[in-house]
């Protein structure tokens, strides 16, 4: 059954789509830029997705005439929030894009790996201990602390 | 919504999907900007049809101006702008290899 092409089904799937993409450009780029450019495409599904969730598709613009009977409105209550989300969205660019250059000034890499890398080696240099957990490696074995002794003898008395 | 709106919609939700992927994709980080751009203009223009006249406006002064404004100024400043034209052809994985050197 191949459902009929709607105007709803064509922007709800752009919607989830561009969330959808946006949301794996976050969790599987390498590079830092990378990522802010997939948030950015993720904020911009988000507020499409607000905007449709307001439209009714037999309504006019939420503009006020001279008229005594307004006529069937869309709802402008998700429209005033987006509209605030979008100048929200433009300020975390400017945040994540402030972060990126301190990155790159600190570290001189804006690999993901390579940045986390010599971020966890500056934090051992700095505390003067040895860096003994790997990010890929697994932990192994550590050796267990050892029993107080009036544990011991409980555990050894009790029938 | 009427027939010529449906397909204005249709042709609007291929670009900016396309866009997103080739937000991904692009080896050149100039034309990664230039991607994103794309996707929040189309998404202006589905504001405008969605009757939300206020919202898209809002949407083309500042996702499409300031945004990629700052981002352009990013990569000026993070050192990634580069007009290399000679290796336009690649993969996706050539990609990915690429990247994990740095």
């Amino acid at each position: 059954m191949i459902p009929a092409v709607t105007p709803e089904l064509i922007l709800y799937t752009t919607a989830i789509g561009l969330i959808a993409i946006g949301l794996a450009g976050v969790v599987l780029s390498s590079h830092l830029f990378r990522m802010v450019l997939a948030l950015v495409i993720a904020e911009a599904g988000a507020n499409l997705m607000l905007v449709l969730a307001g439209y009714r598709w037999d309504a006019v613009a939420p503009i006020l005439t001279s008229r005594a009977e307004p006529a069937a409105m869309v709802d402008p209550v998700p429209q005033a929030l987006v509209l605030t989300a979008i100048v929200i969205g433009v300020g975390i660019q400017a945040l994540a894009v402030s972060i990126l250059i301190r990155i790159r000034q600190r570290f001189a890499t804006l690999d993901r790996k390579e940045a986390a890398e010599r971020m966890d080696a500056e934090i051992a240099a700095t505390l003067g201990a040895p860096r003994d957990i790997s990010q890929e490696a697994p932990l192994g074995e550590r050796p267990l602390p050892t029993l107080p002794a009036d544990q011991i003898n409980m555990r050894g008395d009790s029938p | 919504m009427s027939e010529i709106e449906l397909w204005i919609l249709l042709l609007l939700a291929v670009t900016m999907l396309s866009a997103a992927v080739m937000v991904l994709l692009v080896k050149n980080h100039i034309a990664a900007v230039a991607a994103a751009s794309v996707v929040s203009l189309g998404l202006a223009l589905i504001f405008a049809l969605l009757r939300a006249p206020d919202v898209a406006m809002t949407e083309a002064a500042v996702g499409v101006g300031l945004s990629s404004l700052i981002l352009a100024l990013a990569l000026r400043r993070l050192g990634l702008w580069r007009l290399d034209g000679s290796k336009t052809k690649t993969n996706l994985l050539e990609h990915h290899v690429e990247n994990r050197d740095g």
